[in-house]
């Protein structure tokens, strides 16, 4: 029996909810596949403690290093890394969690195994097919991976993080240097920062759309109801286009996907695109001037009318609902 | 320098997708078929560092059946000195394209492979990066800027956390997101020039490939479909609402 290598996947320096997220459906596709256990691999600042932290999450072992070569992310040094521990480990399979460095190092290791790989999967069916959301999420499609080598990314919103389970893990140093000839090098990161809940993980959403007008709308309309709910913010690709709202923001097919307990779309016109991104949340506000925007056939609450008189009006609502 | 560009047929981004009733496809009647936005974002950004004097040609090429050259003279007409059809009637996954795609690469001298970063179809974000892995070369996926030089390519990146600008060497692969520019609209002249620029047509044997792909899709299906729910009359129905019905506030 073989097992399964983990990408334990860090932010910061931290576990973040995406990586548990993952983990958890790791841990059904061992189940479902018959994998023997699973190994998981961290690299990069922080490493060695976030593996220490790691040991009761129902992993065999944790590969792990601090190699000064992963002290950024780069496909080409983790992808090597992945690849040597992939070796050890007696792997067959390799999951991550489809974050962006996700999607860019799951593929890459496939290319460099020769394996069959699914992308964003929704869930892992019992008779060993994976469910994966195509066409922005308008056709749900269950496929099925070739023997060999595999390769999967998960789609965090999909799944519960996990907890504790199982025996305590064993942790092992990886003695690897990567070959940095042409890995590159990271020369800039603006990193947008927010005192807000993460995007991912917030329980709700406060959007904006193209119908804000402008960054400064943002601020005086969107950012004061979020705050209200203790919402993250989020946008559509046409605030994105226009710099109304930063690039990580982006909610949808091609942005981020949220599923959080509320989600409140202003002046969004619900493109399929964006619906890709949002329409898993459990409720849905929707608040928007034309009565037949598409954005109304998901939402759960509906409010037609001006943003501009409603938002604010709505801020206090529920600073008053909420007691502050 | 040559660039190579890679893109996909796909069904028009704002068609309404249905799944046929026994699961085994898509319903393709009156569809529009279009080239992926991704990698018209990719053949745009080609034609721009043509036009700066950084490269001399830009080859597009794509995988696919007969009508796939529909897309690959669009991509002719909007400014592509020539193209290559991989003909193949079968599935395509995203391991049959990299595979296809390495093997055109490794028969012309080309300096860039840009390629959009998912396919609005499938969804998979995966042929760049395997492309990358096959051919061994430095990767910067995600783009949405993208400055060249002899030696680098200087890439910034939509990353999760922001904006992430990397160097890597060049030759690599680069794939497009959606602000790396606007795409052009092919012109009148473009589309009647287009008509007479070189389309290579190769089979994948001639490649040396087999066909085949790893991934099966068993069966299709719809995607649970939400209840349209109500439109409320004012901000104190709806903060009602959601205090008593939703329990969300
Ligand atoms: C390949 C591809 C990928 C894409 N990926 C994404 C993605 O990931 N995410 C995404 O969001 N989009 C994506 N899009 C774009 C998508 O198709 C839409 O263009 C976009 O979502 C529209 O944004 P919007 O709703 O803000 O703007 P619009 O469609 O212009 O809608 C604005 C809405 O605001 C309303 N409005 C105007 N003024 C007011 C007012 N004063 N008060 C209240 N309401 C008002 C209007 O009635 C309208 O409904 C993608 C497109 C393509 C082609």
């Amino acid at each position: 029996m073989s097992n399964i290598l983990f990408f334990l996947q860090l932010e910061s320096g931290k576990i973040p909810k995406s990586t548990l997220c993952a983990l958890n459906a790791t841990h059904r596709i061992a189940k479902v596949w018959g994998k023997h256990s699973v190994h998981a691999l961290c690299v990069g600042v922080g490493a060695q403690a976030a593996a220490e932290q790691a040991t009761k999450l129902g992993f065999s072992k944790i590969y792990w290093s601090e190699a000064s070569g992963f002290s950024k992310y780069l496909a080409h040094p983790y992808s090597q890394a992945l690849l040597e521990a992939w070796k050890l480990s007696g792997a067959d399979t390799l999951v991550c969690a489809g974050t962006s460095t996700g999607k860019d190092l799951a593929a890459r290791v496939s290319g460099m195994l020769n394996a069959a790989q699914a992308s964003d999967i929704i869930a892992v069916n019992d008779d060993g097919s994976l469910r994966r959301p195509m066409y922005a999420g308008n056709v749900i499609a269950d496929v099925e991976l070739a023997s060999g080598p595999r390769v999967v990314t998960v789609r965090a919103t999909a799944f519960a993080p996990a907890g504790p389970e199982g025996a305590v893990a064993v942790l092992e140093k990886l003695i690897f240097e990567p070959d940095l000839a042409k890995a590159g090098e990271v020369v800039g990161y603006e990193q947008s920062k927010s005192e807000r809940p993460q995007l991912g993980d917030a329980e709700t959403v406060v959007s904006g759309g193209r119908a804000l007008q402008s960054a400064e709308n943002f601020q005086k309309y969107i950012f004061p109801l979020a705050d209200a709910f203790g919402a993250a913010v989020g946008a559509s690709r046409a605030a994105v286009d226009s710099g109304y709202a930063p690039n990580d923001w982006q909610v949808g097919q091609t942005g981020k996907v949220v599923a959080p307990n509320l989600y409140v779309a202003v002046g969004i016109s619900g493109a399929i695109q964006h619906l890709a991104g949002m329409k898993d949340s459990k409720v849905i506000v929707a608040i928007n001037k034309d009565p037949e925007a598409p954005i109304f056939e998901v939402a759960d609450y509906g409010l037609v009318g001006d943003l501009y008189q409603i938002v604010p009006e709505l801020t206090e609502a529920v600073k008053k609902a909420k007691g502050n | 320098m040559k660039i190579l560009v890679a893109i996909k047929k796909v069904p028009d981004y704002q068609a309404k997708i249905k799944v046929k009733p026994d699961g085994s496809g898509i319903e393709t009647d009156g569809i529009k078929w279009i080239v992926n936005p991704f990698d018209e974002i990719a053949v745009e950004e080609a034609l721009r560092i043509k036009e700066s004097g950084k490269a001399q040609e830009v080859v597009v090429v794509s995988i696919g059946s007969d009508d796939t050259q529909t897309q690959l003279r669009y991509a002719l007409a909007m400014g592509a000195d020539s193209a290559i059809h991989v003909k193949h009637d079968g599935e395509i996954d995203s391991d049959l394209a990299s595979r296809a795609l390495a093997a055109v690469y490794q028969r012309g001298q080309y300096g860039l492979i840009i390629l959009g970063k998912q396919a609005i179809d499938s969804d998979a974000s995966q042929t760049p990066q395997l492309l990358a892995a096959r051919l061994g070369l430095p990767q910067a996926c995600f783009a949405s800027r993208l400055v060249l030089d002899t030696q680098t390519a200087t890439v910034t990146r939509e990353v999760d956390g922001g904006l992430e600008t990397i160097k890597v060497p060049v030759p690599c692969i680069v794939s497009t997101d959606l602000r790396l520019n606007e795409p052009r609209y092919a012109s009148l002249p473009g589309i009647m020039k287009a008509k007479k620029k070189p389309l290579e047509e190769i089979k994948l044997a001639d490649l040396g490939l087999e066909p085949g792909t790893k991934v099966k899709v068993k069966k299709l299906m719809p995607p649970a479909q939400r209840q349209a729910g109500k439109k409320v009359d004012g901000v104190a129905a709806l903060v009602a609402a959601l205090q008593s019905e939703a329990k969300v506030l």
